[in-house]
């Protein structure tokens, strides 16, 4: 059986590329690495790459949270868990809420699922601990005391929702109108 | 009687000084190695370890002995167990004949500097030479893995393959030295270092060698994109710091045989012999590094084809040319 010469070339030509791969590599030897060292230099990675997941609050202060469990609903591997309840006027939040780290595949569609911009990925990755059980996050290590990307959303100024303000006050809210006058 | 009492101690002196720098000069290629493929692929290699990254050859030592010594439960144990330790010694057994600098005179007796000056020392170097290929193959055959056992049979083809071009490329340097002895060899390259008058030679030699220690572009045998690491596979520890420090001793040994054979050993003007012959000895060294940097690994069958139809027929070719020039020389 005759084999495909995998040459296409004259021996010269092959000669020259063996020789211009050695060259290449001497050059490389008188050129400064190209290596980011990482625990000394940290690159600023970006504001949206997901690692650890925080609860934000809106701009008044206010958990952002409102148990609306779609957060758990749609994690793929089912690493959140809260439990809801109801403060005095109606307003909900989660009585715990519990994020389990090891379980974390930092897919984001917790963040994308939350009505309300509460729960965020940050680009903090650096949180690894040396017992399993320390990375099982509680509410009060996962809130934090700021708006998060989106510093000045406030779920409950919008359109919709009747727990700040009357209706026709929230943004982007036309005043309501009186169906009784509106005859043609 | 007396007499025969300071040689053996000079012996023991000397084989230890030997044996410490090889097994050091082994580690260190390690890093050095390392920290070469990482500057030819512009990284910075091992830099952890103190300053540079010199000391990774002890941080990997420590972490070989320490980590678990494990047998595959269908492995044939006592040639799993015992198959590192046959390259690790024919390697080391190796160096015995290497002459690596003139005699020194102390108190009038004359103490040459290597182990054993055998009159058949290259014949000695093919034997373990030879041996080496049984490490390779039982403890490719004795793991019971599929990937170790293809490693050892391709160990095994092409170290009895290039066995050969290394031997017939040697015969034109044994009739020029008229000497088996590798101390008559470099005494006989007083005038001319050999790679003057056997420049094929060297280039045979320096092929068939590399494929002999397995190295980039002959590293089939561990080939880690195929067979995961080849016959040592399944060792773990310091068996496998065995294999790879067998693996690296011989190249120390490749570069001191080259340095023997062609390039003068030991000789070469202003500097003392032995620095020289560390300097010849680091230059074929650095060559296979960059090699291992540059080339990649070639095919089966383009293996041996190189050596059976191109390597065997020009050393053949050479050895006739040789006698015939020296017959008209004469």
């Amino acid at each position: 059986m005759k084999l495909q010469e995998n040459s296409t070339g004259s021996p010269w030509e092959g000669l020259k590329a063996l020789a211009s791969g050695f060259f290449t590599l001497f050059k490389h030897l008188f050129r400064y690495p190209v290596t980011e060292q990482y625990p000394e230099y940290k690159r600023t990675l970006p504001a949206r790459s997901r690692a650890r997941i925080i609860l934000t609050r809106d701009p008044d202060g206010d958990e952002r949270c409102v148990a609306c469990y779609l957060c758990s609903a749609v994690c793929p591997v089912s690493c959140i868990s809260m439990q809801s309840a109801e403060r005095e006027g109606g307003r909900r939040y989660a009585r715990w809420f519990r994020i389990n780290f090891a379980r974390c595949i930092y897919c984001g569609f917790c963040e994308e699922a939350c009505p309300t911009l509460a729960i965020q990925l940050t680009p903090d990755f650096e949180f690894s601990k040396d017992d399993i059980l320390k990375l099982v996050y509680e509410k009060e290590d996962l809130l934090v005391d700021h708006g998060g990307k989106n510093r000045d959303y406030s779920f409950y100024r919008h359109a919709g929702v009747t727990m700040v303000g009357d209706k026709g006050t929230h943004m982007n809210e036309l005043p309501p109108v009186d169906i009784k006058s509106n005859f043609p | 009687m007396e007499l025969w009492i300071v040689g053996f101690i000079l012996l023991i002196i000397k084989l230890i000084i030997v044996l410490v720098a090889l097994l050091l000069g082994a580690g260190w290629m390690v890093w050095v190695e390392r920290k070469l493929l990482g500057r030819f692929q512009v990284r910075f290699g091992p830099n952890r370890a103190g300053k540079f990254g010199f000391f990774q050859p002890m941080a990997d030592i420590i972490k070989l002995l320490t980590k678990e010594d494990t047998v595959p439960g269908e492995a044939d144990r006592f040639l799993f167990l015992f198959s590192p330790a046959v390259i690790a010694t024919t390697t080391l057994l190796l160096f015995a004949v290497v002459p690596f600098g003139e005699g020194l005179t102390f108190r009038g007796r004359l103490i040459p500097m290597v182990i054993a000056d055998f009159n058949v020392g290259i014949l000695y170097v093919f034997a373990l030479l030879s041996l080496g290929v049984y490490g390779v193959a039982l403890g490719g055959w004795a793991s019971n893995s599929k990937y170790s056992l293809l490693g050892g049979i391709r160990g095994a083809a092409q170290m009895i393959s290039y066995e050969i071009p290394l031997v017939l490329s040697l015969v034109p340097v044994i009739m020029l030295a008229r000497s088996f002895s590798l101390v008559d060899i470099v005494n006989a390259q007083a005038r001319y270092p050999f790679i003057v008058a056997q420049p094929v030679s060297f280039v045979l030699f320096s092929l068939s060698a590399t494929a002999e220690i397995k190295r980039i572009p002959f590293d089939l045998p561990e080939a880690e994109n195929e067979l995961v690491a080849g016959y040592h596979t399944e060792y773990s520890g310091m068996r496998f710091g065995l294999y790879f420090m067998g693996e690296y001793i011989s190249l120390i040994v490749l570069g001191s045989l080259v340095a023997v054979f062609f390039w003068g050993g030991w000789r070469g003007p202003f500097l003392p012999p032995l620095v020289w012959f560390i300097i010849k000895v680091w230059i074929v060294i650095f060559f296979m590094i960059w090699m291992r940097g540059a080339l990649p690994r070639l095919r089966y069958d383009q293996l041996m084809r190189l050596g059976w139809k191109v390597l065997i027929p020009i050393a053949l070719l050479n050895i006739i040319a040789t006698g015939a020039l020296m017959r008209i020389g004469s």
